[in-house]
């Protein structure tokens, strides 16, 4: 089989334009990946299934990955003036400092897509695709008209992480019911307070159940204030 | 009342999606005749051929299914995010709880899945020992799957209980082995937790000697049955190209005539030692998936056979792996093998820490649903009780 860079190169000369980015994989695994840009993805997915070398017929596996922002502290080199005091006389001397500044990588949602090939008996490529962002730029092109198999799972995903995939022709939630709030694969993601009952709590579980009546008393409270 | 119209009172109906699609991979879009009223059932989540909780929300024009949505989740309980906050080694008795009838089919895919990101070697004695554990298990749940089928069809008990007879032997001898008769618990990246004793393996050997034996009398009973084949042939059809568009996998696939069993691809394990050949359909119904069943069980049998004979005496676990303080460098690995109900694969993606950063099951189960509707639509509704039983799923791995 092709490696990933054989593969890239296919691509970039079939789908002119398409951005296509290794993503190393340091595992004994070795299984790299192509990071695939959202505006070609369609062409992209169809040239891997489609073209008679590849010929990537079988979606096996779509899962989702929640990368959260990353803060990352660098060491720089800064070089600035300093008024110093030498042998009693006040000297402006210029000095090399090291100094620690962080910045904040954003996260962002992945979904990674691993493709082998029932013709041709190979496998697997992988794909993947992210979002701008974990909050408002969630979307990313669906590929399920091209492989029928992404449909479900395109759909957990959309329910468990959030990702919307636009072109998708049924996203609905999947495991979660309709009415569900919030997407419980998510990192950040954070039990509800009243979900599980105890009979006899105790710990954490009667901690967060104290919480949980004390908020709805405070409610029922500022109710009647406000009936009054 | 037309199908896009279509809306149930029932909370979160599927056939309440404005789904309208076309394209040759998706299901066919069936209008009604015109006559009389729609019917919209909610066939589960308690009906007894969904094998738990399950439900379909099928629309009817009399006795034809014209559209059908599958609803999950009733057993959803986030298998993927608790492995997330446990240990690698925690979540191995976690995933004989997926499938339940296969669990230690489970296990050697979880257990590859690390094989494969740490690059852990196994010992030889310790893959003729998963080898013949997995092959007992496709036996016993191909069986089973069998019994329900026609349980379904309304041979009421007599297969299902020919079959767990069967089953019970091989669940006997997996309870001496490993303490217990359905979550075995029994793989560990780089080998197994206990040797099969002399005794055992003798027990093994008794077991697939008669296995020849049950799988004619099976057949005796079904194969040529009038019922079975009127009620089998030619019945919930799937073309071989939806079938690979779809990700459908196991004996599903090679029911469509795909000639695709991954012991054969990917070889993992010591697959490349054996002699067996991989039975494939020619229809694509619900008969031809039956007898590839019953095909593989005895090619099963053939591989039982071989690898009783030539296991090696040694070690079952590598020194070198890690029980303790186990830490995979960062990188991720996706493993998969050819569990009895399909592709069965886990995705993981490890930072370095004793907790994998993301772990993900591909279910068989759930990716060999994704086209019920396009075998059922058309069909009756009766058929749709044979169709989804001749798919072959398990709650515990649909929902996770």
């Amino acid at each position: 089989m092709k490696t990933v860079e054989e593969i890239r190169a296919a691509i970039q000369a079939a789908v002119p334009g398409a951005g296509v980015e290794i993503i190393s994989n340091p595992s004994p695994s070795g299984q790299h990946s192509l990071l695939i840009a959202h505006s070609h993805a369609l062409q992209v997915a169809q040239f891997l299934r489609d073209d008679a070398e590849l010929a990537l017929d079988f979606l096996s596996n779509v899962t989702g990955v929640d990368w959260l922002d990353k803060e990352i502290s660098e060491k720089v080199k800064v070089t600035r003036t300093v008024t110093k005091t030498v042998d009693d006389v006040e000297q402006q001397v210029e000095e090399t400092v090291d100094e620690t500044r962080k910045r904040v990588e954003p996260g962002y949602l992945e979904s990674v897509y691993h493709l082998f090939s029932v013709a041709k008996k190979h496998g697997p490529v992988i794909i993947r695709m992210r979002t701008g962002n974990r909050t408002d730029q969630v979307e990313m092109p669906s590929l399920t008209p091209i492989w029928r198999s992404a449909e479900l799972q395109e759909r957990e995903i959309f329910d468990l992480y959030g990702v919307v995939f636009t072109g998708h022709p049924d996203l609905r939630r999947l495991l979660m019911w309709d009415e569900f709030k919030d997407h419980p694969m998510r990192k950040d993601y954070v039990e509800p307070d009243d979900y599980e009952y105890e009979p006899t709590a105790h710990d954490h579980v009667l901690q967060r159940a104290k919480q949980h009546a004390a908020s709805e008393t405070a409610a029922i409270q500022e109710g009647a204030e406000a009936a009054r | 009342m037309t199908p896009s119209t279509v809306h149930s009172g029932l909370p979160n109906s599927g056939l309440a999606s404005t789904d309208r699609s076309e394209g040759w991979n998706r299901p066919p879009i069936i209008e009604p005749d015109g006559e009389g009223e729609l019917l919209e059932v909610a066939m589960g989540p308690h009906h007894p051929s969904t094998h738990g909780v399950f439900r379909m929300d099928v629309a009817l024009d009399g006795e034809r299914v014209i559209r059908l949505k599958p609803v999950f989740g009733y057993l959803h309980r986030n298998h993927e995010k608790i492995a997330e906050g446990t240990s690698y080694l925690a979540s191995m008795p976690y995933t004989d709880r997926l499938d339940y009838f296969c669990s230690l089919t489970n296990n050697w895919a979880f257990a590859l899945a690390v094989e494969k990101l740490v690059g852990q070697a196994v010992p030889e004695r310790a893959e003729y020992l998963r080898v013949i554990l997995a092959e007992l298990t496709r036996i016993q749940n191909h069986a089973s799957t069998i019994g329900f089928l026609t349980q379904e069809m309304g041979a009421s008990g007599t297969p299902l209980m020919y079959a767990f007879r069967e089953r019970e032997k091989i669940l006997d001898l997996f309870e001496q082995l490993t303490g217990s008769r359905m979550m075995c618990n029994y793989m560990r990246f780089g080998g197994c937790r206990v040797d099969m004793s002399a005794a055992m393996l003798d027990d093994a050997r008794k077991i697939a000697a008669g296995l020849p034996a049950f799988i004619d009398e099976f057949e005796a009973l079904l194969s040529t049955n009038e019922i079975l084949m009127a009620r089998c042939q030619g019945i919930g059809k799937l073309r071989p190209e939806l079938a690979v568009n779809a990700g459908i996998s196991g004996p599903m696939l090679r029911a469509s005539g795909v000639d695709y069993d991954i012991r054969k691809i990917d070889h993992y394990g010591i697959y490349d030692r054996f002699k067996f050949r991989v039975p494939l359909g020619d229809h694509g119904d619900v008969y031809d998936r039956y007898m590839v069943r019953v095909l593989e069980m005895r090619e099963s049998v053939n591989i039982l056979n071989q690898a009783l004979k030539d296991i090696p005496a040694g070690p079952i676990m590598d020194p070198k792996s890690k029980i303790r303080g186990f830490r995979p460098k960062p990188g991720e690995a996706y493993g998969r093998i050819e569990a009895p109900k399909g592709e069965l694969g886990f995705y993981l993606i490890s930072d370095g820490t004793p907790n994998p950063y993301r772990y993900r099951v591909r279910p068989p189960s759930l990716i060999n649903l994704t086209v019920l509707e396009d075998m059922c639509l058309g069909e009756s509704v009766a058929d749709v009780v044979v169709i989804f039983g001749s798919v072959d799923i398990v709650l515990g791995e649909v929902d996770r």
